[in-house]
């Protein structure tokens, strides 16, 4: 069975409304409505927020208790559901109430833009030169947008579903065998 | 070393391979899970100083032996090639674990699929990583090469 | 994908060729050796070198972290001590904990700015991760942090399970935390062996790995490898543990609290180890929570949060242990914590072997567990069974999930993605490491470059976790 991909909404027909439970992501998710709540299939904390409102909703989560950065990072579902391409990818934690959030954002392949985050969580400045090395996609207001992980004058975004494994052909597998 | 064969120079030529394989000194390269490997060949239970190779030289120009422990990925492969240049006359390549030898698992845009691309190597150590047992078989095999004179280049 | 924007300024100083010459091969002294057209990349990999302080402007400096721009040191007028070095260490250095590559930039032997340069040993294993089947996704994960394999594999297999939404049986869960509380005990003896050896106590290097030794051979009496196991799968583990485990483990517990005395010995009241590790390499909680870095480093800087206590995985709630933590947030206070975590971690394993439960260790859930090879001689089904498992791998439900363990090095994640196929469609690889590579120049602006490796050793980075 393929391709109920995730980051869409509920596999029946109808809109299931799915509501946060904890009381700090009722409160995130009161002050941004655009923000649409999921809960993903092992039932953790996702938001899904547009481009635009990125760099708020991450302020406000900032401010609600996330004081800890986790994770940033990006998955190319090329081919696997209509736009957007990629999905930004933003985890966060909260030590107090010890809560977990992930924020999702859908970037289309022509518009492969984000705005950084580096200046709520300066931790998320390798995090951000990795996705624009390994998938290319550029953060806007980043202090140092170059490659991190693969040589300066590489070409291509290797992690791209679209950019080959790279593997070379395996010596004598396909020979033939001696009599 | 082309010299004609005659006692003294053939007796010379023995003692002076014998005394570089007794004491060839390894220049650290150890890149990734191999080098864990290499750090215990060379510590307690498995001691790699009786065989005169405790001291790992820092600086290449003061090391006669490379081992290459670990996988070498695009971005390393000409820091490797740098450092096996600045290694002076003889010098010797050890190819240490699968990645060195061959890009191991690992068959992808980022490994140099095999550092004998980049360098020449005269012992391959197969094992992911090799234990050190297989470590030392491999530079015994070096040194016994190098006493036969069967690893020299002209 | 080269940002274009960027002003080409790192040409003469630091890699010793200039603008088109950049990519020109250095000279070659090799005898008798050629070197290979394709290798027409240079060691200077320019955008991501430090920019020389000279072609740079304040705003610039500002924006990078850690760096120290307001200084009167740097910016008196006439003076011989305003020039600035910039000096490359590595990525081939014996104490740079593997092949992470620093510019520094000094004043005389005072370290201004810092900006790591990483990637020396990207593998692709998250692209490589998505050509192989769950079951096969372990021996790949495990060579990230190469010195806490277990902890890669178990994150992994918790991950798949939770996507799969299988239990797993106690006895394999109890064997999980024993592996993996070794694991750390074997990881914080290879830090204080590097520790010790980057800070000049030799003896160190020696003891430390002379314990790690014991465990090393427990490990390979189980799994059959000294490391990189591929033990702990999606579904359970390997295979059973073997007969007279409870000896080896007993004598682990015997001879390794021995080995910490002497430790303590040599180094916590030694006044060259004091002063050399006590106010270096000072980071504060707050940035320590704004970069990410977890861990022995935050709990060193006074923040108790250990996965293992806050969010329990594997059953390792049911074990009593402390967590330490620190003051200072300087070298030393993490050289305490870590030795600390080295007894919590025997306490946790005295308590396994104390209670390891009977049972099954692996879920008998067939759809993910291969049938046991005796099954295979006699009956078709687990034959076809044990094929489709080994051929084609079992599916897991389309969705996402991020799972975290605590490995010694902080909060080791998995992010993985499935579309329902037999491989998954993304995994992602939260490195501790990463982040703590990245607090770098916070801990080292304003110390001296023998700080440096003192500070570096003290975050423990494993490149393979960095770089993947």
């Amino acid at each position: 069975m393929t391709g109920q991909p995730p980051g869409e909404s509920a596999t029946d027909s109808e809109q299931v409304e799915v509501v946060p439970q904890h009381p700090i992501l009722v409160g995130l998710a009161s002050s941004h409505p655009a923000a649409r709540f999921e809960e993903s299939i092992t039932g953790q904390n996702v938001f899904r927020v547009a481009g635009d409102d990125l760099v708020s909703f991450v302020s406000a989560a900032r401010d609600a208790g996330f004081n800890m950065f986790i994770d940033l990072t990006a998955v190319d579902y090329h081919r696997q559901r209509p736009e957007p391409r990629f999905d930004l990818v933003i985890s966060l934690l909260a030590l107090d109430a010890n809560v977990r959030l992930r924020v999702l954002v859908g970037l289309g392949s022509d518009s492969a833009v984000a705005p950084s985050i580096t200046g709520i969580y300066p931790g998320a400045n390798f995090f951000e030169r990795e996705v624009f090395d390994l998938f290319g996609i550029t953060f806007t207001g980043h202090p140092d947008l170059t490659r991190i992980l693969m040589p300066d004058d590489w070409e291509g975004a290797p992690l791209r579903k679209d950019y080959p494994v790279g593997s070379v052909p395996v010596q004598f597998r396909d020979t033939p065998k001696v009599q | 070393m082309a010299s004609p064969p005659g006692f003294l120079t053939s007796s010379i030529d023995a003692i002076a391979n014998w005394a570089r394989a007794q004491s060839s000194w390894p220049a650290t390269f150890g890149l990734a899970c191999c080098a864990i490997e290499m750090m215990h060949t060379g510590a307690a239970h498995n001691d790699l100083a009786r065989f005169g190779m405790e001291v790992f030289r820092a600086s290449p120009r003061q090391a006669d032996l490379m081992i290459v422990a670990g996988r070498v990925s695009q971005k390393m492969a000409p820091v490797l090639r740098q450092v096996y240049d600045q290694m002076p006359e003889p010098k010797w390549v050890i190819s240490m674990g699968a990645c060195a030898s061959s890009g191991g698992m690992f068959n992808n845009y980022a490994l140099v699929q095999g550092v004998d691309q980049v360098v020449p190597v005269d012992v391959y150590v197969p094992g992911c990583p090799p234990g050190p047992q297989s470590l030392m078989h491999g530079i015994l095999t070096l040194h016994e090469g190098i006493k036969t004179g069967e690893y020299v280049r002209t | 994908m080269v940002d274009d924007t960027t002003t080409d300024l790192t040409d003469d100083n630091i890699s010793g060729a200039g603008g088109d010459e950049r990519r020109r091969l250095h000279e070659v002294w090799a005898i008798g050796t050629e070197v290979p057209d394709w290798v027409t990349a240079s060691t200077a990999e320019g955008a991501q070198l430090m920019v020389p302080r000279e072609h740079a402007s304040s705003a610039d400096l500002l924006e990078e972290a850690g760096a120290l721009v307001d200084d009167d040191r740097i910016f008196v007028e006439d003076s011989v001590e305003d020039e600035t070095t910039i000096l490359n260490m590595g990525p081939q250095h014996p104490s740079t904990h593997g092949v992470l590559r620093l510019q520094l930039e000094l004043n005389g032997e005072n370290v201004r700015r810092v900006k790591p340069v990483i990637g020396y040993l990207h593998t692709g294993m998250e692209k490589t991760a998505e050509t192989l089947t769950y079951l096969q996704g372990p021996t790949n994960v495990t060579r990230m942090d190469y010195l806490a394999p277990f902890h890669n594999e178990l994150c992994f297999s918790l991950a798949t399970e939770a996507m799969l939404g299988i239990d797993i049986p106690v006895r394999a869960q109890a064997i999980r935390v024993l592996m993996t509380e070794l694991n750390r005990v074997a990881s914080h003896l290879t830090w204080l062996a590097t520790q010790g050896l980057d800070l000049g106590a030799l003896s160190i290097m020696i003891y430390g790995i002379r314990e790690r030794e014991l465990i090393l051979d427990f490990f390979e009496k189980t799994t059959g490898l000294r490391m990189n196991h591929n033990y702990i799968r999606p579904g359970g583990v390997a295979a059973d543990l073997p007969d007279g485990w409870e000896q080896d483990v007993a004598e682990i517990l015997e001879v390794i609290p021995k080995g910490m005395a002497d430790y303590h010995d040599l180094l916590t009241n030694n006044p060259i180890f004091l002063g050399r590790t006590q106010g270096v390499g000072v980071i504060t909680a707050d940035e320590c929570l704004a970069y990410g870095i977890t861990g022995p480093v935050l709990r060193a800087s006074g923040v108790s949060w250990d996965l293992r206590k806050s969010q329990p995985y594997s059953g390792i709630d049911k074990y009593e242990f402390t967590v330490p933590v620190g003051e200072n947030g300087d070298v030393y206070d993490r050289y305490l914590v870590r030795l600390e975590e080295m007894v919590q971690s025997l306490v946790i394993v005295r308590q396994v072997l104390d209670s390891m439960p009977r049972g099954d260790y692996r879920t008998e859930d067939l759809k993910v567990t291969p049938p046991p090879r005796k099954r295979i001689d006699e009956s078709m089904e687990a034959l076809i069974h044990h094929f489709k498992i080994f051929t084609e791998g079992f599916k897991v439900p389309p969705g996402e999930h991020y799972q975290a363990v605590e490995s010694p090095r902080g909060e080791l994640g998995h992010y993985l993605v499935s579309n329902g196929e037999a491989k998954p469609w993304r995994l992602h690889v939260r490195a501790p490491s990463f982040a703590a590579v990245q607090g770098l120049p916070m801990m080292m602006g304003d110390q001296l470059i023998a700080d440096t490796i003192a500070i570096i050793a003290s975050i423990d980075p494993v490149m393979g976790d960095v770089d993947r």
